[in-house]
């Protein structure tokens, strides 16, 4: 038996949720439903967690799905980097859901509960998918999943605020272009090669070199990534989907969405085309880079005018983001191993920011900043981990946040662009405003006048959010284990190691109409 | 001579040009348009320009349909686009439902489905709630608009 | 010396010890907060179960032991470790002795004051002592940075104590600096140290030496003396006037016990031990930060002796007094050094009897203005013959320790041909007086019933020349350090013969 799920490990991951996701709507009653859900998110956890070792211990695996060899089936390839994510996601849904308990209870009305761990268990399967496929149309299919799992997701918190369903409309728009975008891109790639499986791809562009239809296929690509992980400035969508998701969403979403969809543009950028590409470098260098830097920056600044905790959260997201772009951006080991470590450490980080958010809301009501005041003596757990995030996220030694923050400034300073690190410092500064803000209210402000007393965060909230603050500190106080996949991933992705046939490339005839094929600008 | 050239340019590639064509009506109606319907019509329009591209890139000079015929010589076009954008029709379908279940919620809830209408509505409602332990932004429970 | 060792304590784990200590006796009396007499005795024996520990690790240093701790990775490659070296001995003694008095000066003058939130108070106490430790016995520039980091994030809830609308800001002040300078110049200094070097340890002599372009180090320089925001130097030092809005205890941790030793503690072991104070004066690196240091010294005193608040105006002084350690250390001299380490010891004795005694004033009348404290020496004759010894050590009026340091400063600037940073020196002690003396004059000389303003003060059936009252500890405390005042004039050799070795080898 257990030789069956070692030998299938990598179809299990995904075919678990997958299955488990319709039961969840046969059980109809929320509280079978969320038992389910949990299970199903533990065992994805183990899982990845087995794959994680199996990729460690003995290299890359390839998984022939259904038995068909790529490049004609689709293949799921597990390599460092993606066991990584896949941990990151599955960690994220193991942890969320005992907290989810409590707070869907209490933000979702009781008929639409099992639906809504129905469409969880969905978008758990969409970004699982994602993450361990190696074929790229399945990437975009398991991408479309867990998308339309999640516009249906922050579109369930218009109990609580009707603006969610606004939220989750122009999410939907804009994240339907974004994957068309990228399925235009991946149509200009087939044509040029003939295949989809990324490996092959890989094999096949190299010839190429600069011709039109490639260069455009790449950029269609990247675009259509990069509205799906919200970088700056197509990142139009996300405070309000954050802001108006029912909190366990905006926990789950801020910790892998983005994470997964910056893991495709890695594979993209690095294992398929490869660093040697001419665009790549030219598009790392002119639009990457500026672009990361102008997130950083302004999303922190607008982060610390904003009078909603979620929100302040949601924009301080994309500047986050906005550093694991600098992170690949500047094309080195140091910056990649910083952006690889940052998946990790913005994925706990964040996941705590929102968590407390989340249980404030389920003791206070509120998620306005104004509404922390006096919770540092009523919820003291809460708050303390609100602080740990908080040091995280300014990038504190002892907090996961100043890994980050190391590599990042080390890449920038290896590289001898002063300016870069300087503004990753001023913007960690910035940081430093909004968050001691929410720290003043909290512990400096006394409760107002005629408030209701509030009680500390019921338990099952406490210890996953307590779980994610230890991981917080831990992986700041050793970070070895992260620090050393993500160098091992860094180096992999730019010295293009990753890079092997799964199979012999048979002769394809690549198909065309006329003249079309490969035309000259 | 040159007129050959342009003529194939532009006759010559007709699908691409009908692609492009369709590509931006649609971006230009999601972009342009403020009915929230008509922004799903637009979507749609765009992704069907894209289901065109594919298919059409897979057209063998010659070649018929990829269903097999009992002639052991015959010329097949390329049958794994069909494939694909069978698979991204399906999704287009998913996303426009789920789209317009979105719509009708926003319809029972704002009362309108023009965006303008709804941001004006939504413009109203941004002070920040009283630290009271009251509840957050006063939401109107889905249904009850007017 | 006596080595106080139980087996199988080897002196590297002690190291550990001395910095975890401090952070299990915050646990420890967090849980006993709810009885304070129980409370008030952990943090007791914890700094002198500290106090203990710290002496052990000088008797094996002088025995010739030089342990070495490294603790795991905290990056790859980046371990976080500790090693024993004079001038963390030094800074380490002083400020595990310092914490013993302080806290028993703390506890009498929280209770003196009926002071909220007492247990939050020692358990951040405590921590930021721990912090201190590892700051001292940091073996590399990483480890220094994370206690660094610490110790201001563990003083900032002592800073807004009170918790009114102005302790809140002085204490967002504390934190927006320190934060800043330290994220914003001293982070990118590391960082950049590592990237050249390849190595953040310390080292005799330096780890920079060749490997950095030479137009760059006045630069680098420059990131880490503004960067370590705690040695307050100007314009980094407004943290120091704001942070005033803490209780006196704080004030006094903060000025002598931890917080600005550990600012110029990290100057010193930066100077020594990254750059190499040989290093530093073949080239002419930090000609301009030992002008700016210079410029400090005099700005402070001035500000100084306008202040009309004591408090503040003791933390001008600070400011003033910090700097000689900086400019000691950007002569570039080995004398520069022995100066530094020095005035750790000094100032800090000094400097904590003068803010117990302002506490213990404070305490005893609720005045803090000078003004309204004529004629109160004669009242409060223990605490003000206290604050004449403190004031009298930092002026530099022998047989106190003070005028060592100006000394050596005088020798460390001729052996690098500085002349005129001698006139500054004079300047400054023209100024310590200036700002010292009147405190001293007008509390034993000045006039009881000059203005009507301090009559006012007065509570009405308390006779004249009557003696005041302070808590007994907030009397007791001062008195002590002034007689270490004293003491440091004897520990003057055995200080200079511990830093030999960094400034004698070149």
């Amino acid at each position: 038996m257990m030789e069956f799920v070692m030998l299938h490990l990598p179809a299990l991951q995904v075919v678990v949720p997958m299955l488990a996701a319709p039961i969840c709507l046969l059980l109809m009653r929320g509280g079978l439903a969320w038992m389910l859900a949990l299970v199903t998110a533990v065992l994805c956890f183990a899982m990845s967690l087995l794959l994680l070792q199996q990729v460690i211990e003995t290299g890359p695996i390839s998984y022939h799905l259904g038995g068909w060899e790529p490049p004609f089936g689709i293949e799921y390839r597990v390599d460092a980097m993606n066991a990584f994510v896949l941990v990151i996601v599955a960690a994220t849904s193991a942890l969320v859901l005992p907290f989810a308990r409590r707070s869907i209870r209490a933000e979702i009305e009781p008929s639409k509960q099992a639906l809504f761990y129905t469409v969880f268990v969905l978008c758990l399967t969409g970004l699982l998918g994602v993450t361990i496929t190696g074929d790229a149309f399945n990437v975009f299919v398991f991408l479309e999943i867990s998308s339309l799992a999640t516009y249906v997701l922050v579109a369930m918190g218009a109990r609580r605020d009707r603006r969610a369903l606004t939220a989750g409309y122009t999410y939907l728009v804009m994240g339907t272009i974004g994957a068309t975008f990228y399925v235009i891109g991946l149509g200009l790639l087939y044509q040029a090669t003939g295949t989809l499986n990324m490996e092959d791809l890989a094999v096949r562009l190299q010839p190429l070199g600069d011709l039109t239809s490639v260069r455009a296929g790449f950029a269609f690509i990247m675009v259509g990534l990069a509205l799906k992980l919200a970088m700056f400035p197509i990142h139009a969508w996300l405070p309000n989907a954050y802001t108006y998701a029912p909190s366990v969403v905006s926990i789950f979403l801020a910790a892998t969405s983005t994470k997964v969809a910056v893991y495709v543009l890695l594979r993209f950028m690095f294992t398929v085309f490869g660093y040697d590409f001419p665009v790549v470098e030219l598009s790392l260098s002119t639009v990457f880079l500026p672009l990361a830097v102008i997130a950083m920056f302004v999303a922190s600044a607008v982060a610390v005018f904003q009078t909603d905790f979620k929100r302040l959260l949601a924009y301080s997201s994309v500047a986050q983001i906005g550093y694991m772009v600098l992170g690949f951006s500047m094309a080195s080991v140091t910056g990649l191993t910083a952006t690889m470590v940052h998946l990790f450490n913005h994925a706990a980080m964040k996941a705590v920011m929102f968590m407390v958010a989340g249980a404030v809301v389920y003791r206070v009501g509120s998620t306005a900043v104004a509404s922390f005041a006096g919770l540092g003596r009523q919820m003291p757990w809460t708050m303390a981990a609100m602080v740990v995030g908080g040091l995280s996220l300014i990038g504190v030694p002892l907090t996961v946040g100043f890994i980050s923050k190391w590599y990042l400034i080390l890449g920038a300073l290896e590289t001898g662009d002063w300016i870069i690190a300087f503004m990753i410092v001023a913007s960690s500064l910035i940081a430093v405003i909004y968050v001691w803000r929410i720290v003043e209210v909290a512990y400096l402000t006394p409760a107002p006048e005629g408030a209701k007393p509030v009680s500390e965060a019921p338990l099952s909230m406490l210890i996953p959010m307590w779980t994610l603050a230890l991981v917080c500190i831990y992986f700041g106080i050793n970070a070895e284990l992260t620090a050393s996949i993500g160098q091992t991933v860094a180096e992999a992705l730019l010295n293009g190691n990753g890079v092997s046939p799964a199979v012999a490339i048979p002769e394809v005839v690549p198909a065309t109409d006329g003249a079309m094929e490969g035309a000259a600008p | 001579m040159e007129d050959s050239q342009f003529l194939e340019f532009v006759i010559g590639r007709y699908n691409y040009w009908l692609v492009i064509v369709l590509m931006m009506v649609g971006l230009y109606v999601v972009v342009a348009r403020g009915n929230l319907v008509k922004k799903l019509v637009g979507l749609n329009i765009f992704q069907v320009s894209v289901f065109l591209f594919y298919i059409s890139v897979g057209k063998v000079a010659g070649g018929t349909a990829p269903i097999y015929v009992d002639d052991p010589n015959a010329l097949y076009s390329n049958p794994l686009p069909h494939v694909l954008i069978l698979t991204a029709i399906v999704v287009g379908v998913a996303t426009l439902a789920v789209g317009l279940s979105l719509v009708i919620r926003i319809q029972r809830a704002y009362g309108t489905v023009e965006e303008d209408d709804i941001q004006i509505a939504d413009a109203g409602r941004d002070a920040s709630p009283r630290a009271g332990g009251a509840s957050g932004s006063s939401a109107p429970t889905i249904g009850g608009s007017a | 010396m006596m080595l106080l060792s139980p087996p199988g304590i080897g002196f590297d784990t002690a190291m550990l010890i001395a910095v975890l200590l401090p952070m299990i006796g915050a646990v420890l009396l967090v849980l006993a907060g709810r009885w304070p007499n129980l409370r008030e005795a952990v943090t007791l024996a914890t700094a002198v179960a500290l106090f203990i520990t710290v002496i052990h690790l000088l008797g094996g240093y002088l025995a010739g032991e030089a342990p070495k701790l490294v603790l795991f990775d905290v990056v790859p490659g980046l371990p976080l470790a500790f090693r024993l070296e004079p001038l963390g001995v030094i800074f380490s003694l002083v400020a595990s002795g310092l914490w013993i008095i302080t806290s028993l000066y703390a506890i009498g003058y929280m209770r003196g004051n009926n002071e909220k939130n007492q247990t939050r108070f020692y358990a951040c106490f405590a921590i930021a002592l721990g912090a201190a430790m590892g700051i001292a016995f940091a073996d590399n520039l990483l480890t220094l940075f994370i206690f660094y980091e610490v110790l201001t994030l563990s003083t900032y809830p002592l800073v807004a104590h009170k918790e009114t609308p102005d302790a809140r800001r002085g204490a967002r002040i504390y934190l927006g600096i320190l934060l800043a300078t330290s994220i914003g110049l001293l982070l990118p200094a590391i960082i950049w140290t590592y990237a050249v070097a390849g190595t953040g340890d310390f080292q005799l002599g330096g780890i920079l030496e060749g490997k950095i372009d030479e137009a760059l180090l006045p630069i680098l320089l420059g990131l880490y003396m503004f960067g370590i925001g705690k040695a307050a130097l100007v314009p980094i030092h407004p943290w120091l006037p704001h942070a005033m809005v803490a209780p006196t205890p704080v004030s006094a941790l903060l000025h002598a016990v931890a917080v600005v030793k550990a600012g110029v503690f990290t100057v010193l072991k930066v100077t020594v031990y990254i750059f190499g104070t040989d290093f530093l004066s073949s080239t002419d690196a930090s000609v301009w930060l030992m002008w700016i240091a210079a410029f400090s010294i005099v700005f402070a005193g001035i500000i100084a002796m306008t202040k009309d608040n004591l408090k503040a105006r003791l933390a001008y002084s600070t400011v003033s007094q910090l700097s000689y350690v900086t400019l000691g250390a950007m002569l570039a001299s080995g004398y520069g050094i022995t100066a530094g380490a020095l005035q750790i010891m000094m100032h800090a004795t000094a400097k904590i009897t003068l803010f117990m005694c302002a506490g213990a004033i404070y305490v005893a009348t609720q005045k803090t203005e000078l003004s309204q404290m004529d004629g109160l020496g004669r009242r409060m004759p223990w605490v003000y013959g206290a604050f004449t010894v403190g004031a009298l050590a930092i002026i530099g009026i022998p047989p106190l320790g003070g005028d060592w340091v100006k000394l050596y400063l005088v020798m460390a600037a001729s052996d690098s041909g500085e002349k005129y940073i001698i006139y500054a020196l004079i300047l400054a002690s023209l100024l310590s007086i200036g700002y010292l003396l009147p405190v001293v004059a007008r509390g034993f000389f000045g006039n009881l019933g000059d203005r009507t303003e301090p009559a006012a003060q007065f509570n009405d059936a308390m006779p004249s020349e009557e003696r005041i009252r302070a808590p007994r500890l907030t009397v007791i405390a001062p008195v002590i350090t002034a007689g270490l005042c004293f003491l440091t004039l004897f520990l003057v050799g055995p200080l200079k013969e511990l830093i030999a070795p960094l400034v004698g080898a070149h």
